[in-house]
């Protein structure tokens, strides 16, 4: 197999990977750290690289829903966003996985302000948590390339949207060297779309799709079925998917988490996201100090990988750190913690707002959570 | 163009079950969307009265594929819907059936961003002038003086002209219609139907419990509306802005029927005095004024 090796920042990995699943409309609006996606497939549409529709919407709301009536009508369709923009798309966003609608998103994440600032957290797309999206966040370019082109084929197969976490600047706009697949292989890994799912939305086929329920429990029934069930469903789908890319690909990633060099450690740190290698960085240094010490990248925030986090019990130490916030803590944090009861976990917010956090703050901190310096919740500035 | 009515198609796509109210204006516009687009219109519904009366789930009352949709977003639902049939090769209309909250304040972003793509979209705003699906609270399309819930004095502001905000888009066809002549509305889907591009129709569409009328009178108060001038018929049809008859022959003022006619039917303008309908009168006035300005502006078609 012929494998091409292309110097690419995350947003073009995200534009090639996109582009190689052949969607038939893209509709976006551009914001600062996203842009450069939208651009890209705008370039590879007008240049007659990509036979697909690009609409230029008017907003975000208009973009989601744009991609919305695409999916509902049998189409593959793409978009991107981050931030203010995904907030702006909400009510679309719930309407799109309650419809089940395969849509793909890229989610370039950005801090919510006020104030204004473009920098990297992951409070943006940990919106979409509740709204039965499938939420994926990426740890590199390459990782970033392989999860947009695996997105189109969970979405599609779990009947589920899919959000690919990018981390905005940090992966958005770094350079790594990819490795592309070949058309042939990416058309053999990812068939065409089936248009009859979730419904085939067709004239003269009078279907009605959304209209009030004649009892609240067919509502309620489709609620669990969707927001719950599938998305235990969806958990096979992700492994399944992962394992033909292997197949095809020659590159895997191991389901929803990744563990790392977890074997004989006493304590485990908890992330996402791309400074999970400076997680690993920290994790190495201190391990060559005799600090027993892995980690857990958890690679899908929904479906939660609660049997693989449960595992987390037999450690001494648990580490999560969140990039986000919330009034009760990071998300993460909450999710590990709901989801163990022996381990002692500490939770530390860090890196909001865009502020640095490297492998030297993760040596750091993660010292002072396994020496117990640390309480349940820490913030680091 | 001319047709006969007694050609029409006989198949109805309005069919017992639907949850309408008695007299629903806007009922008999969908009926005449079906005779011309039945079998190839797939319609997005936002939040309105058309997302309620179509019937309860898991049936439905209208024989046409619908998806419904969030409140603000049907005409890029639409426009996503169109996108995906020209590249998957499915022929037929996304055709958008929205109220005018709908279209006129929530979706109107959405509406304005679909017209100046130039999406490939049948916009049809059916204006009952109020938000008559929550309880009759007012909209930018609500007339000047009329009650609402939100307005218990009568509105102040005037009436948001959709169909003319729209045709100065730009767009290849924008039309008034009115549910009393559904031979007009009738060609004027047919028309839109033949065209490449954003087409608007603004159906005017009286009803019973928000407008306080008797439901027997809902085409005979749509036919007033028309006959004193208070809603005109006209289409822009690729550059080209024109009246439609029966519009045509209340250019001449004195041809038109007193407004009062009009709303004192309605129990919704009775507290109007006299001097109040001579402000709507004026405001009637300068509108026809506009258009025919626009007309004369408009001659012909690019």
């Amino acid at each position: 197999m012929t494998v091409q090796k292309t110097a690419l920042t995350g947003n073009y990995a995200v534009a090639y990977a996109a582009k190689m699943a052949r969607p038939h409309v893209i509709a976006a609006y551009p914001i600062t750290p996203q842009t450069s996606i939208v651009e890209k497939l705008a370039e590879f549409v007008e240049k007659g690289e990509l036979n697909a529709r690009f609409v230029n919407v008017e907003s975000e709301f208009a973009a989601m829903s744009v991609v919305y009536g695409a999916a509902m009508a049998g189409a593959r369709a793409f978009t991107a966003t981050s931030s203010h923009g995904l907030l702006y798309m909400y009510e679309a966003a719930w309407w799109t996985a309650l419809s089940r609608a395969p849509v793909v998103m890229a989610v370039v994440t950005r801090t919510v302000g006020p104030p204004w600032n473009i920098h990297v957290e992951h409070n943006d797309i940990l919106t979409l948590r509740d709204a039965g999206w499938i939420i994926a966040m990426a740890e590199t370019v390459q990782e970033t390339f392989d999860l947009t082109l695996q997105a189109f084929r969970i979405a599609e197969s779990a009947a589920l949207p899919m959000a690919v976490g990018v981390d905005g600047f940090v992966l958005s706009h770094s350079t790594e060297p990819v490795e592309m697949p070949p058309q042939e292989v990416v058309d053999k890994y990812l068939p065409p779309r089936r248009p009859d799912v979730p419904i085939l939305f067709r004239p003269g086929k009078p279907v009605t799709f959304g209209n009030l329920p004649s009892d609240n429990r067919i509502h309620a029934r489709h609620k669990i079925v969707t927001v719950y069930e599938a998305q235990q469903e969806a958990k096979k789908v992700i492994i399944k998917a992962d394992e033909e890319y292997g197949k095809l690909v020659g590159r895997r990633y191991g389901g929803l988490v990744e563990w790392y060099r977890a074997e004989d450690a006493k304590h485990m740190v908890v992330c996402a996201g791309a400074w999970c290698s400076d997680a690993k960085h920290a994790v190495d240094s201190l391990r060559s100090r005799g600090v027993p010490v892995g980690l857990m990248r958890i690679r899908f925030i929904r479906p939660f990988p609660r049997e693989e986090v449960a595992k987390l019990d037999q450690y001494e130490t648990v580490v999560v750190y969140d990039r986000d916030i919330t009034p009760v803590g990071g998300v993460l944090g909450l999710e590990v913690k709901a989801a163990l009861s022996r381990a002692r976990v500490v939770n530390i917010i860090a890196g909001i707002a865009g502020v640095d956090f490297d492998s030297r703050h993760f040596y750091e901190t993660i010292q002072n959570a396994v020496e117990e310096r640390y309480k349940e919740l820490e913030f680091v500035v | 163009m001319s047709f006969r009515l007694d050609q029409l198609p006989k198949k109805k796509y309005v069919v017992p079950g639907n949850a309408a109210c008695a007299g629903c204006g806007m009922m008999i516009g969908l009926k005449v969307l079906g005779m011309v687009l039945g079998e190839e219109a797939v319609l997005s519904i936002p939040a309105s009265c058309a997302s309620v009366v179509q019937g309860l789930a898991p049936k439905s009352g209208v024989a046409m594929p619908i998806l419904n949709v969030p409140f603000a977003s049907a005409a890029a639902v639409a426009t996503g819907i169109a996108e995906a049939y020209r590249m998957l090769g499915v022929k037929g209309h996304a055709v958008v059936w929205a109220g005018d909250g709908g279209t006129a304040d929530i979706g109107f972003a959405t509406l304005s961003g679909a017209a100046e793509r130039n999406s490939n979209i049948i916009y049809i705003m059916y204006d009952n002038e109020a938000y008559m699906n929550t309880g009759i609270q007012r909209s930018s399309s609500t007339p000047r003086g009329a009650w609402t819930a939100t307005t218990p004095v009568g509105k102040r502001e005037r009436k948001k002209d959709v169909a003319l905000l729209m045709a100065m888009h730009g767009v290849p066809y924008a039309a008034t219609a009115s549910i009393a002549y559904p031979q007009d509305f009738y060609r004027k889907l047919k028309r839109a139907s033949e065209i490449e591009g954003f087409k608007f129709i603004h159906l005017h569409v009286p009803c019973p419990p928000g407008w306080r009328y008797d439901p027997a009178k809902t085409v005979e108060i749509a036919k007033l509306a028309v006959e004193t001038g208070a809603w005109i018929l006209w289409e822009y049809d690729n550059g080209q802005l024109k009246l439609n008859p029966p519009s045509t022959i209340y250019v001449d003022k004195t041809k038109r029927k007193p407004l009062k006619e009009y709303l004192k039917l309605q129990g919704r303008f009775a507290h109007l005095t006299d001097d109040d309908i001579k402000i709507l009168e004026e405001e009637i006035e300068t509108k026809w004024q506009t258009v025919l300005a626009l007309a004369k502006a408009f001659p012909q078609r690019l």
